[in-house]
């Protein structure tokens, strides 16, 4: 996986804490999306024929390809469905958040 | 030969991550893989508007690259002062951009936006039309298509929802002469693709204006944007286009439409189109696709 990675912040307690210029540095994230899902996308490599179109179509940009097989960075994925949706092999499923939290 | 950029030999390397779009967002997507295809030494310029309030989130930045919030009225005079200002200070292989909603850019920024392309600026204006003013909550722009339910075209006994129909921006921004302009959708997103990439080389001003469904304002599920996208172009509700050299041209000009009615069904912004409403829409429809395939090239 090689996607860009949530960044630590400590809050400014004072007002000479707070950046002086731009606000931040860019690529900076401080709280993930995953808690936004209801439904998570899982890829069912068997199925999968590496076309590529989850990767292109992610609003997110979520879906890693980097290595050999299809990664997806849940802490940044918000469980839209769209790449499910597109998959045309029906590779990827939508499984409910609740059956992967006990 | 220009190289073709498809979903295998599209960069891994993300430019805008971790924005707090809706899930399913059309217009993130659009700016996602803008910014794939332009690269790291992109400054961007966004004014008021749902992409910037997704990815300046303090102390989030979901840019990887520059990015910058401008006034609301002035995404194409920032983004002219920040070509300006590179070309100055002698910053080589750079991309000054804008993205814009579509309020943004047919009603609020138009005038900015008029100013860069008079004067030839070297810059790239995304207009990422969503048909609304959707970050403060749904209000008709002049991009909100007839008989679309918004917060300030409300539908009932009186009004089929918004009365007007969409400015043509496309055709006014190459009044300008400008030096290359296109439509696209996130339906259809190799041609997305190779039109930014096309704008890339173009010397002058570049304006990509392209259809992003927004599933919080069409009240659509969140996993059909990309194929609602791709209907909005096969119904010929929207079309792709170039103009370049002075001239039009219709990138896609289908045989048969597919029917209006199946793709304002799909959508809450439309349920209560009456079949009269439909067939107003596919007469304005058929009036823009003569006018279209006699007079561009195809
Ligand atoms: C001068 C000014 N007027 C009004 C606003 C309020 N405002 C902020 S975002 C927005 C809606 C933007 O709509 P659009 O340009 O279509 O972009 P979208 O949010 O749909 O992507 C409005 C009206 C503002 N920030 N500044
Ligand atoms: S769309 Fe489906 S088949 Fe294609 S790469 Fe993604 S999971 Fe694999
Ligand atoms: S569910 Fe949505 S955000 Fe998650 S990987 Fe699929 S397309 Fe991307
Ligand atoms: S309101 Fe619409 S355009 Fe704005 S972030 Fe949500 S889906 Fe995207
Ligand atoms: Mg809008």
């Amino acid at each position: 996986m090689n996607k860009p990675k949530m960044k630590s912040f400590t809050e400014p307690k004072t007002v000479t804490d707070y950046p002086l210029g731009a606000t931040c540095p860019s690529d900076h994230i401080t709280s993930i999306n995953a808690g936004w899902r209801t439904y998570r996308p899982v890829i069912d490599q068997e199925k999968c024929v590496l076309c590529m179109r989850c990767f292109l179509v992610c609003p997110d940009g979520v879906i890693d390809k980097s290595s050999d097989r299809l990664e997806i960075d849940y802490d940044f994925c918000k469980g839209c469905g769209v790449c499910a949706y597109e998959c045309k092999p029906k590779a990827i499923k939508m499984v409910k958040e609740a059956e992967f939290n006990g | 030969m220009m190289p073709k950029i498809t979903a295998k030999n599209l960069t891994n390397d993300e430019l805008f991550y971790g924005h707090k779009a809706c899930g399913g967002c059309g217009e993130s997507l659009a700016v996602r893989l803008a910014m794939k295809i332009l690269g790291e030494r992109t400054f961007a310029s966004l004014p008021a508007g749902c992409m910037s309030a997704v990815s300046f989130i303090y102390p989030n930045m979901a840019f990887k690259t520059n990015a910058i919030i401008t006034p609301f009225a002035s995404t194409g005079a920032v983004a002219a002062g920040v070509a300006a200002g590179l070309k100055a200070l002698g910053i080589e292989n750079t991309y000054s951009v804008g993205f814009a909603g579509d309020g943004g850019t047919a009603d609020i920024g138009l005038q900015a936006l008029s100013g860069a392309i008079d004067r030839g600026d070297q810059i790239i204006y995304f207009c990422n039309d969503n048909e609304a003013y959707m970050n403060t909550g749904i209000q008709k722009s002049g991009l909100t298509p007839y008989g679309t339910r918004t917060t300030t075209s409300p539908a009932g006994e009186n009004l089929p929802g918004s009365v007007t129909t969409k400015k043509n921006m496309f055709e006014i921004v190459a009044a300008h002469d400008i030096a290359y302009a296109a439509t696209a959708s996130v339906g259809y997103l190799e041609d997305y693709m190779m039109k930014v990439e096309k704008a890339k080389s173009v010397k002058g001003t570049s304006y990509i204006h392209i259809l992003a469904p927004c599933p919080t304002g069409w009240g659509t599920p969140s996993e059909i944007t990309i194929s609602l996208a791709k209907e909005a172009v096969d119904c010929g509700l929207w079309y792709l286009a170039e103009y370049e050299n002075g001239e039009f041209k219709l990138n896609k000009d289908p045989k048969a439409f597919t029917p209006v009615a199946d793709y304002v069904k799909k959508q809450g912004r439309f349920k209560h189109l009456t079949e009269t409403d439909i067939e107003h829409l596919e007469t304005q429809r058929d009036k823009k696709w003569l006018k279209m395939r006699r007079d561009w090239n195809k």
